[in-house]
């Protein structure tokens, strides 16, 4: 007859915690024979698929061709040099109209949020503003005031076509802009609002002091993306005469009959999102850490 | 695979390969080749019995009236009309198709018979197209405010300093950067629309065109405007106006044939005389 | 006069009347517990005091001046008033002196140095000296909750309004959260105490008030209502709770 040990019989207080043998666990070899078996797999269906697909396309009848109008390395190289110095004017743009958009939009946003009975004009306006301007299409934006503006010969007005993509830039813009903030305003919980305002801080205080504060690090993976966005749309100020990065890549293309100027134009301005896309992902998977971890709202 | 699968394959290439080469028709008998009769029933069309021709829009005037290319009316619906004459066509077997300006001598097929839109004929468009004989010569000329500094400019340093712009791919924007050569880059519009806004924001002190459209645009399109000047043509060659096919359509010669005819009927000068004889006096800056 | 005084106080929500001519007076120094079954209207007795939220009819006064008259500057009020929240309500954005100094810089008007110091004072009076620096989400339940009475202790409020807040806590942080208020009691600050703890409210209370369905059913001194209820409902109610509190007796 086996014994069983006694089952009445308390751990013993004493006993010495168990020590972890060395070496990697049970678990860690697993996942490894596991990743190098993933890793096997990824690297054979990317060389496969792309394989594939760059042997469709290099033996299509017209690969000869559109290689030499598209990818032709010369023409990449000679384009460049034209293109990267055009590109500086939709950085300046793009910086310029960030940074106004951020400012519009955190306004509007505020504007619409707000509850006092005294600011009721100024949240109908806002949201006439969102409404109109979330409607009107850049491109129309940017001809009514980069040509209709300056037409009207107003004393003092500026006609300056730069100065006027910007400013259709940055009055679209700020109206997508300004529902990202409104929703991460919405998004802080009341409860944050009402123990400021329990401190004895006004609406405007608890605002600025508790709630925007939250409000923005949340949206900051959304507001990114619509800054991603503006960074190609100062193309649209080529539409107004000044040349910038596109309109540098179609000159080119239009007297040489090579379209890789359009290649390298587009290679800049993945130049320039790039890093911040990643850096939204980063921050975006940043923050998913955080939540999870703790309460950080 | 299958013997009929092999066969379909075949059928796929050969057609791809003939669609490459640019023949782009459907009843062609022989696989390419030029030269042949310019019969009405023989010429290689995109649709048959009809022709084609291919133009921008909006179509403008003194080139077209109204809008409308069927109408018989303006420069070069004219002259498109006494071509398709000469070809043998009835008006009512002309069919037009809007074409982008830019896209009619980018390279690939075309979808048009003939296209017929204020385009100069240059080398470098000639590798991606083939063009006609020339069926008008062409001046550059300036535009702009009357009362401006940019009106006494009398010769190209005058020029230098203003600010100037010009359609994107045309043969003016390539006389500013390459004659002119002005001290401030020129501004670069898609159409000739945008480039008149501009200039009628003051954006620009003068926009560079064509002599007939530039004629136009100063009487009747934007108050206080006058043609500042106007430039001979460098080198020998006068600058043309030629009509555009697609690489290789033996089409092209016989409407040659056609043009000259009407050249030496005087049939294309009467059509100038009365559509263009507005083009008078604009004072000649020399660019020697 | 009484420090704070509900008269006649009327709340609903839609049609739904959560406080039905509640009449309570509170003295100064005096320490009152309120309570009740949830939905009773205990937080929302609280947050009418505070101005959190407006009193359909009825009056709130205190010091004996009307404060939820409408067109009264609310803020000025609840600077005198102190309010702790059961799910702490800490400000994530700043760490735990950043909480602390937020209402005097932005209310009081400190400067930084000094609104710094008073909070450092008040924190290590409480045992959160060593935290001063960290974020809430690095807190334990029972420090967030003392951080967040101290919060309210550094407006130096001349009342002091507790809803619930101990009940979001687990069992063993209870204590050290209840002790900060016994100490507060001791100091001699006036306070208004929602909550579900019988013992504590024993302990600690001077006076015990029975909320049912938005009327104050029963009050009186802890000993009374607590171990001598004489309304039918609060037995109904203590019963429910004692033989809750013997189940969950070790």
């Amino acid at each position: 007859m086996t014994e069983p040990s006694d089952p009445g019989r308390a751990p013993d207080p004493e006993a010495i915690r168990p020590q972890r043998p060395a070496g990697p666990t049970h678990r860690a070899l697993a996942e490894r024979a596991q990743r190098r078996r993933s890793a096997v797999i990824a690297g054979v269906s990317t060389v496969v698929v792309f394989g594939a697909l760059a042997a469709i396309v290099v033996r299509a009848p017209g690969w000869g061709q559109v290689r030499r109008a598209f990818f032709s390395w010369d023409d990449f190289r000679a384009s460049l040099g034209d293109i990267a110095p055009a590109f500086m004017l939709n950085v300046r743009i793009f910086l310029i109209a960030e940074v106004l958009i951020l400012v519009v939009a955190l306004a509007v946003a505020v504007a619409r949020s707000s509850r006092s009975p005294v600011l009721f004009p100024v949240r109908v306006l806002a949201t006439v503003y969102v409404d109109l301007l979330r409607g009107i299409p850049i491109i129309l934006l940017i001809f009514l005031l980069g040509f209709g503006v300056p037409a009207l010969r107003l004393d003092g007005v500026t006609n300056e076509p730069v100065v006027w993509a910007t400013v259709a830039l940055v009055l679209s813009y700020s109206a997508y802009v300004s529902e990202v903030f409104r929703a991460g305003i919405d998004s802080v919980h009341e409860s944050q609002r009402a123990a400021a305002r329990s401190l004895g801080l006004t609406e405007g205080k608890a605002l600025r002091f508790v709630v925007l504060p939250q409000a923005v690090r949340r949206v900051i993976p959304p507001l990114l993306n619509d800054f991603i966005a503006l960074q190609k749309e100062t193309a649209l100020v080529g539409l107004l005469g000044p040349i910038e990065a596109a309109r540098q890549a179609q000159i080119y293309s239009s007297k040489t009959f090579n379209f890789t100027s359009y290649l390298a134009a587009a290679v800049i301005f993945v130049a320039l999102t790039v890093p911040l896309t990643r850096f939204t992902d980063w921050l975006v998977s940043r923050r998913r850490d955080r939540v999870s971890a703790g309460r950080l709202a | 695979m299958s013997s009929a699968t092999w066969r379909a394959i075949g059928v796929v290439a050969v057609t791809g390969a003939l669609l490459l080469a640019g023949c782009g028709d459907d009843d062609d008998e022989t696989a390419g080749g030029g030269g042949g009769s310019c019969e009405t029933e023989d010429l290689t069309l995109v649709k048959e019995g009809t022709l084609t021709i291919g133009t921008d829009t909006p179509a403008f005037p003194p080139w077209f009236e109204d809008d409308d290319p069927t109408n018989g009316e303006g420069f070069e619906s004219a002259v498109a009309y006494a071509v398709a004459e000469e070809l043998g066509f009835a008006p009512e077997d002309v069919e037009w198709t809007v074409v982008p300006f830019n896209n009619a001598f980018a390279p690939g097929d075309k979808s048009f018979d003939f296209d017929i839109n204020q385009v100069s004929i240059s080398e470098e468009r000639e590798q991606a197209i083939d063009f006609s004989d020339g069926y008008y010569d062409v001046n550059q000329a300036i535009v702009g405010f009357s009362d401006s500094e940019a009106a006494s400019a009398t010769s190209l340093e005058d020029l230098k300093g203003l600010k100037l712009g010009a359609q994107q791919g045309t043969t003016s924007l390539d006389f500013i950067n390459d004659v002119i050569d002005p001290d401030q880059e020129p501004y670069v519009y898609n159409d000739n629309s945008a480039a008149k806004a501009a200039l009628d924001a003051q954006q620009v002190d003068g926009i560079v065109l064509d002599l007939p459209t530039a004629f136009y645009v100063s009487a009747v399109e934007i108050e206080g405007t006058a043609v500042i000047g106007q430039f001979p043509s460098v080198g020998e060659d006068p600058e043309q106006f030629g009509l555009v096919f697609e690489e290789g359509n033996p089409l092209r010669d016989c409407v040659n044939e056609a043009l000259a005819s009407l050249r030496d009927s005087g049939r294309l000068a009467e059509i100038e005389q009365e559509w263009l004889s507005e083009v008078v006096d604009a004072p000649v800056i020399p660019v020697e | 006069m009484s420090k704070l005084v509900l008269e006649r106080v009327w709340k609903s929500f839609g049609d739904r009347d959560v406080l039905a001519q509640v009449d309570l007076a509170v003295a100064e120094h005096e320490v009152v517990a309120l309570i009740g079954a949830s939905g009773s209207g205990k937080s929302t007795l609280l947050r009418c005091v505070n101005l959190l939220e407006p009193v359909d009819d009825g009056r709130v006064l205190l010091d004996g001046v009307d404060i939820s008259e409408p067109g009264r500057d609310v803020d000025a009020v609840r600077r005198r008033i102190g309010i702790v929240f059961q799910a702490f309500n800490l400000f994530p954005h700043l760490d735990v002196l950043g909480n602390v100094t937020l209402g005097p810089r932005r209310v009081l008007g400190f400067a930084r140095r000094d609104a710094e110091a008073r909070a450092t004072e008040l924190l290590a009076r409480f045992g959160l000296a060593d935290k001063a620096s960290d974020y809430p989400d690095r807190l334990s339940g029972g420090q967030q909750q003392r951080v967040a009475i101290v919060r309210a202790l550094a407006m130096d409020p001349e009342l002091l309004l507790l809803d619930e807040i101990t009940s979001a806590l687990d069992p063993e942080l209870v204590g050290e959260v209840l002790d900060v208020v016994r100490e507060l009691k001791a100091g001699g600050m006036t306070m208004l105490i929602a909550t579900h703890e019988m013992a504590f409210a024993r302990s600690i209370a001077d006076r015990v008030c029975f909320l049912d369905d938005g009327r104050i059913c029963e009050e009186g001194p802890p000993a009374q209502v607590l171990d001598a209820p004489r309304h039918p409902r609060t037995q109904q109610f203590l019963q429910r709770v004692l033989r809750r509190e013997d189940d969950t007796r070790p």
